[in-house]
């Protein structure tokens, strides 16, 4: 499958997304060449505390972009102002140059901006294939009248199947396909939820802390599967402690503290930044790189990251 | 002591028209609470709208707006009240709640019921609705009908252990045929993705909401769907004995309509049916029963006094739920597992 030609081709979304960032100055609020999503003074208070104070973010589409930050730094609530979970105190944002601010989150995933959340959110009391068939949109039988007729969206619950089966394999839980989502584990449920967005066959996926709770041998085969995302066209916006992943898998990397971005630039240039070191790294941080190198890396997944790295210099 | 006459009432009961009303408010009571996990505690008010809308255009508007209306007409422009009336409840209770946390639906719900039936017993209102004694004499184009399929009125049907009059029977077969006919629109939509839909919701709402799915939107008709149902119900419990009464509709009812629902089975299409059936049984023989044992002297007074075995009944089927939650939660068609899933 792609995963074996990832190996041995060169990988186009990459190789695109890695252009575009070469002219983006590493800096707070860079502009980028061609941005999805563009948002502009975003503030969130909870009482006194400012949980989000963005001045501008800018999201390259095509792109893997990470958002990495302290514990409480205002991630989450980034991501859920952005995707209509809550409501900002000011703020203005564009997702394919519509304005968005405002709009009802359910409206936000057909525009085609889709999240995953941190806690996740597994229907407990429904199988692990309706969990997957639920996210498909614009299905026939979801309409009151036409549900009574079943050979009206038989056909298309058929195709949303296979597609889910697909997607289930790829995330190896093909076996828990009949099970209970309450049933899963809890690295299990993160996966499930990873492909059930990927079932609305989103522009933009927002994956709240995807890898949390992954074992390392998947952990690697869903990289693969993030970067196949980018190499689909899809658009991917992250947030992520693990930061071999971070290192590995993305173009660029937003780093938030205290609500405000504070650095964005390369994955090396971000982990070089002395400001990105003292908030968040903290000063044992010996560089993702040797851990990741140091990993067995099985036939089929991903290239090596010292590839990217000296693709980089 | 005769065990078997009172059985034979209790069965009798057990397929009779009050259980055909009690049934059809479970099917609907399921579709708000088993399927999409909304806390309607007022499935009475849409029992009452179905049979106040019915009652009060043949008895009350008919003469007024369409005088002369042939009285066939008249009764179907009833039933029509019945049903836009439940949309219209559906709607009032909805739109402000449904977008809130789940708890101001149960709170929204439980007080609407109670503001409707005591609107509909209202003295001030007793011209229109009959006050306290509500309304009767709007049933005779339903039992002619049944005429036509030979359910006179005054005749006796006795069968086994079954024994009903003409106008019950006919009742009967037309409240059977709907709680067929709305078991069988619950089991195609439930299985269809717009069932899903709501399921789903029951689980997460945030989810669905991510999903791209107007979990707003899907509530209200699943309410509505519900609420209609509920109307059914009390077209049979207004034609059974022709009358209305406001204090049928009490939260009582709404309260034995979930220990049916409970004890069935949420969120299966015959959990409601089989719950109604048991616990309507169930309280029919245990009412029959102790008070023959009391009224007999079998039991003395002071142990059991005639007028201590309504409460009583209350006692033992409340100790009987409780029971079930605790050896069967899920109820009796439900699936254990379901239960016991871990839901974080
Ligand atoms: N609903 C809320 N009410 C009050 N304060 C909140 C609320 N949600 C978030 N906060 C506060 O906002 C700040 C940012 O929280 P947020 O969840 O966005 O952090 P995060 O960057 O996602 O952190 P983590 O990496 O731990 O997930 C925190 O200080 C948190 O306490
Ligand atoms: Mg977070």
């Amino acid at each position: 499958m792609y995963a074996e030609d990832m190996t041995t081709v060169d990988l186009p979304g990459r190789q695109r997304a890695r252009e575009a960032f070469s002219s983006v100055a590493p800096e707070a609020g860079a502009a980028k060449p061609d941005p999805i999503l563009v948002a502009d003074n975003v503030v969130r208070r909870f009482g006194g505390l400012t949980a989000v104070d963005v001045g501008h973010l800018e999201v390259q589409r095509g792109a893997i972009t990470a958002i990495i930050g302290p514990n409480g730094a205002g991630k989450t609530t980034l991501f859920n102002l952005l995707t209509g979970f809550d409501s900002p105190n000011s703020g203005s944002w564009a997702f394919n140059g519509r304005p968005v601010e405002g709009v009802r989150s359910y409206k936000v995933a057909r525009l085609g901006m889709v999240r995953t959340f941190q806690l996740t959110k597994a229907l407990a009391r429904l199988p692990v294939i309706e969990n997957m068939r639920l996210g498909a949109v614009g299905q026939r039988g979801e309409n009151f009248w036409r549900s009574l007729v079943p050979w009206l969206w038989r056909r298309q619950e058929q195709e949303i199947t296979e597609r889910a089966d697909q997607l289930l394999a790829r995330f190896q839980l093909d076996t828990k396909r009949e099970d209970f989502a309450g049933s899963l584990s809890g690295g299990q449920r993160k996966l499930l939820e990873m492909a059930r967005a990927l079932m609305v066959q989103p522009e933009l996926v927002m994956l709240d802390e995807p890898m949390a709770g992954v074992n390392p041998a998947l952990k690697q085969s869903l990289l693969t599967h993030v970067k196949q995302l980018r190499e689909d066209g899809m658009t991917v916006l992250f947030v992520e402690h693990d930061m071999d992943m971070v290192h590995d898998i993305s173009d660029w990397v937003v780093v938030m503290g205290e609500g405000k971005i504070i650095s964005e630039g390369s994955p090396d240039q971000v982990m070089g930044d002395p400001k990105v070191i003292d908030a968040y790294l903290g000063a044992h941080h010996d560089g993702a790189v040797k851990t990741v190198a140091g990993q067995e890396v099985e036939a089929g997944d991903t290239p090596p990251p010292q590839v990217s790295e000296s693709e980089q210099r | 002591m005769d065990f078997v006459s009172i059985f034979n009432a209790a069965v009798t009961e057990m397929f009779g028209p009050t259980l055909l009303v009690y049934a059809l408010a479970a099917i609907g009571l399921n579709v708000h609470f088993g399927y999409t996990g909304m806390l309607n505690f007022g499935q009475a008010a849409f029992v009452a709208v179905g049979a106040y809308g019915l009652a009060l255009m043949v008895v009350t508007f008919a003469p007024m707006w369409f005088p002369g209306l042939a009285a066939g007409a008249v009764f179907w422009l009833g039933i029509l009240l019945g049903l836009i009336g439940a949309v219209v409840l559906a709607l009032l209770l909805g739109v402000p709640t449904l977008r809130l946390r789940a708890d101001y639906l149960a709170i929204a719900t439980i007080s609407a019921a109670e503001i409707i039936r005591r609107v509909f017993r209202s003295s001030t209102l007793r011209e229109w609705t009959g006050g306290s004694d509500g309304r009767s004499g709007f049933a005779d184009v339903f039992r002619e009908y049944g005429m036509v399929f030979g359910f006179d009125r005054g005749a006796r049907f006795s069968w086994g252990p079954f024994f009903y009059t003409g106008t019950q029977l006919w009742v009967m077969v037309v409240g059977w045929i709907l709680v067929g006919l709305t078991m069988l629109v619950v089991w195609l939509a439930m299985r269809s993705p717009w069932g899903r839909v709501l399921k789903a919701i029951r689980e997460d709402e945030d989810a669905v909401r991510s999903l791209g799915k107007n979990v707003f939107s899907y509530k209200l008709q699943a309410l509505i769907l519900g609420g209609v149902i509920g109307a059914l119900a009390g077209f049979i419990s207004g034609l059974t004995t022709g009358t209305v009464i406001p204090d049928t509709y009490s939260p009582q009812f709404t309260f034995f309509v979930y220990a049916m629902v409970i004890l069935g089975g949420a969120a299966r299409v015959f959990g409601p049916l089989v719950g109604a059936m048991i616990f309507w049984f169930m309280f029919q023989f245990l009412t029959q029963a102790l008070r023959q044992l009391s009224v007999q002297g079998i039991l003395p007074p002071g142990v059991l006094d005639p007028t201590q075995v309504g409460p009583i009944v209350f006692v033992l089927l409340g100790a009987g739920i409780i029971a079930l939650l605790i050896f069967r939660p899920q109820g009796i068609f439900g699936d254990r597992r379901e239960i016991s899933l871990d839901v974080r």
